[in-house]
C-alpha cells in the first residue's frame, strides 16, 4: 500500500510517500489512521485532528469508513487551496 | 482540455487557439487567477503551489465532465500552474465556449468554484515572517454550494 502525505501533513509526517504493509485488520481508512498514529510522534501529531484532513483512495475522495487494501494508493492532505 | 504545468501561459494566445475553426461558438468566458501580494497577517513575497500529480488531472477532468453535462458547451479549458509563483503571476485560467453567453458565464463560474474546493492544490505563502500554509476558506465552500442545484442548461440568450 502506498501512503502519500501533502502540504503540512508531509512536513509533520517527515516524508511525502511511504510503501507500507499494514496488518490485515487495517481494512478501512479510519483503521489505517489509527495504525499510522502509532508509527511515529510526527504522524500522531499530523493526525491529531481529523476534521482538518481530507482522504483520497486511488485518487478519489473518500470518507473515513472507506475500505483500504493491499495495492491501494491512500493520500492524506489538508483542505485544498488552489485556484 | 486540462493542463497542469509549471510554465507560464499567454491568455490571449490560449483563447485564440481555444475555439479556432469552431464557428458554432458564440461566446467565450474566461477567468484568470493571479497571485495577490497580501495575506491576512504579513506581506507575501511569493508562494509555492504543491499538487498531487495524477489526482489533480483526474479531479479536473471530472469537473470538466460535470460542466459539460450541465451546460451545452462547445469546449472547456483549464490550465493550472504549480511551483514557485511571484505576486502578479498567473496561476489559473478557466475558459468556456458556448453558442450562447449564459452557458459560458455560468459554466466558467462553476468550474472555478468547484476547482477551488476539489482540485488537490495547496498554497504555501512566503512572507516576511516565514512560510505559512494557506488555510482553506469557508467562503470557498459556500461559493461551491451555489452549484449544488443543477440549473436548466437550455437557457438560450
Amino acid at each position: 500500500m502506498k501512503v502519500l502525505y501533502f502540504a503540512w501533513l508531509r512536513t509533520k509526517a517527515g516524508t511525502g510517500e511511504e510503501d507500507l504493509a499494514p496488518p490485515a485488520e487495517v481494512n478501512t481508512v479510519a483503521a489505517l489512521v489509527g495504525w499510522l498514529k502509532g508509527r511515529s510522534a510526527g504522524l500522531a501529531d499530523a493526525f491529531a485532528d481529523m476534521a482538518l484532513i481530507r482522504v483520497a483512495v486511488n485518487q478519489d475522495y473518500v470518507g473515513l469508513d472507506h475500505p483500504v487494501k493491499t495495492g491501494d494508493e491512500v493520500a492524506f492532505f489538508p483542505p485544498v487551496t488552489g485556484g | 482540455m486540462i493542463r497542469v504545468q509549471a510554465e507560464d501561459f499567454d491568455p490571449g494566445a490560449e483563447i485564440d487557439r481555444f475555439t479556432q475553426g469552431n464557428t458554432k461558438v458564440g461566446g467565450i468566458c474566461m477567468f484568470l487567477g493571479l497571485v495577490r501580494d497580501f495575506a491576512d497577517n504579513a506581506d507575501v513575497h511569493g508562494m509555492t503551489l504543491e499538487h498531487y500529480p495524477g489526482m489533480t488531472e483526474k479531479q479536473l477532468e471530472a469537473i470538466e465532465v460535470e460542466a459539460r453535462r450541465r451546460w451545452p458547451l462547445e469546449d472547456a479549458l483549464i490550465i493550472h500552474r504549480y511551483g514557485r509563483l511571484d505576486p502578479g503571476a498567473r496561476i489559473v485560467l478557466v475558459a468556456t465556449a458556448s453558442a450562447h453567453r449564459e452557458a459560458a458565464f455560468q459554466s466558467c463560474h462553476f468550474l472555478i468554484d468547484w476547482l477551488k474546493t476539489r482540485a488537490p492544490f495547496w498554497k504555501i505563502e512566503h512572507t516576511m515572517d516565514g512560510d505559512q500554509w494557506v488555510a482553506a476558506k469557508d467562503s470557498d465552500d459556500t461559493a461551491a454550494t451555489r452549484w449544488d442545484e443543477v440549473p436548466n442548461g437550455d437557457s438560450g440568450c
